[in-house]
């Protein structure tokens, strides 16, 4: 079974699953084709704010149509949302909890566009924003049924995005659930835990891992906050060597964080490795070029891997490359374990 | 046009000399306040509410109910101050308080207008109370948070635009300070403001000339402030702050346009001994008892005038 690759899913996607919801409104600021909701503006061209590149107001604008009964989907890239306009985020919209819901595109070093248009730090900052929902898409699954996710929150929603071409990991039958990671794959050594695109590099690793003996629980999270699902301490808990986050985003405040709580929280004393970005702001390159110099990449994984275990396990970039990614859902894990 | 009828003048007239009088009383009291906003705020304020708004009576003045906690998902009866401007409705107006500063000043007019009981002001700055010293969204007459300056013309925009979606008739309205024009985001607030053309939305500013840390003209640079809200796309008068009919026939112009009354003020209104204070009036503390006791003579005036009016 090979991979299926999706290109823009969300642009199709959102303008069917606006249909019947008249109280879904999209406000944007100079960044609308780049959202990926042009063809939305002109198929609803008066549910379509445009709040000028401006987004402080563009926030408590948006903030005053919740409180009216709207649902606005504010659209554009991820660092102009929380990191431009934070103030008027936390005590316009998270404070009153407004059904705001924030569609962040280029999360982490996705984009060549550079420091300015990379957010790396922004789960981190939401999840210590008091009401604020934080979820991450990993695929063209997750792209398309995290708006039913996100509508059923009660309060406001930061979504990581993604947009353009990705793959398909996930089956249709399985749309995203709030705070419940996926299981792709199971073993004791060793708990992978992985949110966005590094489930990708994840699930390369883990097969690499997994054909070298070493026995993975492979975790994707989609919901950064909450972070209360049993199964990701379940995972810690079952880990007899340890365990590695990977997260496109600083490790400081992120999943890693998060995973580290759980652990402390539960007095469970496991060894941690955090895959992610190191204190360090980024610069403008190719996903894959800045994936391998920070460290994100699959390889990257794999060190980790070997960190946790305490040995090296021969597993170099070459065979990576040539290790194919399936999908995986409920069904291809059932076919696994046979 | 003016209404020429004289009853609403005296008993606005009233209000804000009730609102001058009750902050006075309240600072002295405590030794220490926001006075000068009161001085300088009290006639637009008294207008709004006997006059402008309209705005659904209240069975009775409410009292201040204690804090139960901030908005969100584990505190359901969360109610902001709107509660106090009655029920909503949709040819009814909104008022959205932008300076939170000016909290005393609202709270005063509020218990002039019978919507807040007058035992709510014993409330101020009191641990659990609501009735917090810079006004906060459960605050009466407040329901938006806006003590970080300058993010409620914003909220009232997106409330405006709702509102004309849905057809209500009645206006949103907005209270601020001259201040609050130094903030980025008034300046993309009136720019979208205009660009959307949101007619219902209309603007009342306290042009008093003063910030905190003294006068406006020594912290930044609001000059022909009139000229550039007109510049973006706005309607703007420039008004006497004091004299009812000038803010009452600015307040009632409908231009087509989102619109603003800059109301011109004397933040020593009412209180001119204030005047030594100059220019840090933001808010009044008594270096002695003599000052006091100067301060306490003059409310006794203006409280022997109010008995004898």
């Amino acid at each position: 079974m090979t991979l299926e690759t999706v290109v823009r899913p969300h642009v199709e996607n959102f303008i069917a699953w606006a249909k019947d919801k008249p109280e879904v409104v999209v406000v944007t600021a100079d960044l609308t084709n780049s959202s990926e909701v042009g063809k939305w503006r002109d198929t609803y061209p008066d549910r379509y704010f445009s709040a000028g590149m401006a987004e402080q107001n563009m926030l408590g604008f948006a903030a005053g149509l919740a409180r009216e009964g709207y649902t606005p989907y504010i659209h554009t890239f991820a660092v102009f949302i929380y990191r431009r306009a934070y103030d008027q985020l936390a005590m316009s919209v998270a404070y009153p909890n407004l059904r705001v819901r924030m569609i962040g595109f280029l999360p982490g070093i996705l984009t060549p566009g550079g420091v300015t248009h990379q957010a790396i730090e922004d789960v981190a900052i939401l999840r210590a924003t008091p009401n604020m929902t934080v979820l991450e898409t990993g695929d063209a699954t997750e792209v398309e049924s995290v708006l039913d996710v996100a509508q059923a929150v009660d309060g406001p929603v930061y979504v990581r995005m993604l947009r353009g071409v990705m793959p398909r990991l996930f089956p249709r039958s399985e749309p995203m659930r709030l705070d419940t990671a996926r299981v792709l794959s199971t073993g004791e050594d060793v708990a992978l835990i992985t949110a966005g695109v590094e489930t990708e590099e994840g699930l390369r690793a883990a097969r690499a891992l997994q054909a070298r003996g070493v026995g993975v629980r492979h975790l994707h999270v989609s919901t950064h906050k909450p972070f209360d699902d049993p199964e990701v301490l379940a995972s810690i808990a079952g880990a007899s060597r340890g365990i590695v986050t990977a997260e496109n985003h600083v490790v400081t405040g992120g999943l890693g964080s998060a995973v580290a709580e759980r652990i402390a929280d539960a007095g469970l004393g496991r060894r941690l490795v955090r895959v992610g970005l190191r204190d360090t702001y980024a610069h403008g390159a190719s996903r894959a070029h800045l994936m391998r110099e920070y460290g994100l990449d699959a390889l990257a994984i794999v060190q980790a891997v070997e960190r946790v275990v305490g040995e090296p396990l021969g597993i170099d970039a070459e065979e990576l490359a040539h290790t194919e990614v399936v999908p995986v859902g409920a069904a291809s894990r059932n076919a696994d374990s046979l | 046009m003016p209404d020429p009828s004289a009853a609403w003048h005296d008993r606005t007239r009233e209000v804000a000399a009730g609102i001058r009088r009750r902050v006075f009383e309240h600072v002295l009291r405590h030794g220490e306040g926001y006075l000068s906003q009161a001085c300088s705020a009290a006639e637009m304020l008294a207008l709004l509410y006997t006059h402008t708004l309209r705005l659904a009576p209240l069975d009775a003045p409410i009292v201040p109910p204690p804090f139960t906690g901030v908005p969100g998902p584990g505190n359901p009866g969360y109610r902001t101050g709107a509660v106090y401007h009655g029920t909503p409705g949709p040819d009814l107006d909104r008022f959205i308080f932008s300076p939170a500063q000016y909290a005393l000043a609202l709270y005063a007019a509020l218990i002039e207008v019978g919507r807040l009981d007058p035992a709510g002001l014993e409330d101020f700055n009191r641990d659990g109370s609501t009735v917090e010293m810079i006004g906060a969204e459960h605050s009466p007459g407040i329901e938006t948070t806006t003590g970080s300056l300058a993010q409620a013309l914003s909220q009232a925009a997106g409330i405006a635009v709702a509102r004309r979606r849905r057809g209500d008739t009645g206006r949103v309205w907005v209270m601020m300070s001259d201040g609050e024009f130094e903030e980025g985001q008034t300046w993309e607030a009136l720019a979208n403001a205009a660009f959307h053309a949101i007619d219902n939305l209309r603007v009342v500013v306290d042009v008093n000339g003063q910030q905190c840390d003294g006068l406006v003209t020594s912290v930044g640079n609001l000059e022909h402030l009139g000229d550039r809200v007109r510049a973006f796309g706005w309607s703007c008068d420039e008004v006497d702050g004091h004299d009812l009919d000038a803010l009452d026939a600015a307040a009632a112009r409908e231009t087509g346009r989102p619109h603003m009354v800059l109301a011109l003020t004397d933040p020593t209104r009412g209180v001119p001994l204030l005047a030594e204070k100059a220019p840090l009036l933001h808010t009044l503390r008594f270096r002695s008892p003599e000052e006091k006791a100067r301060y306490q003579a003059a409310y006794d005036a203006m409280a022997r005038e109010a008995v004898t009016a």
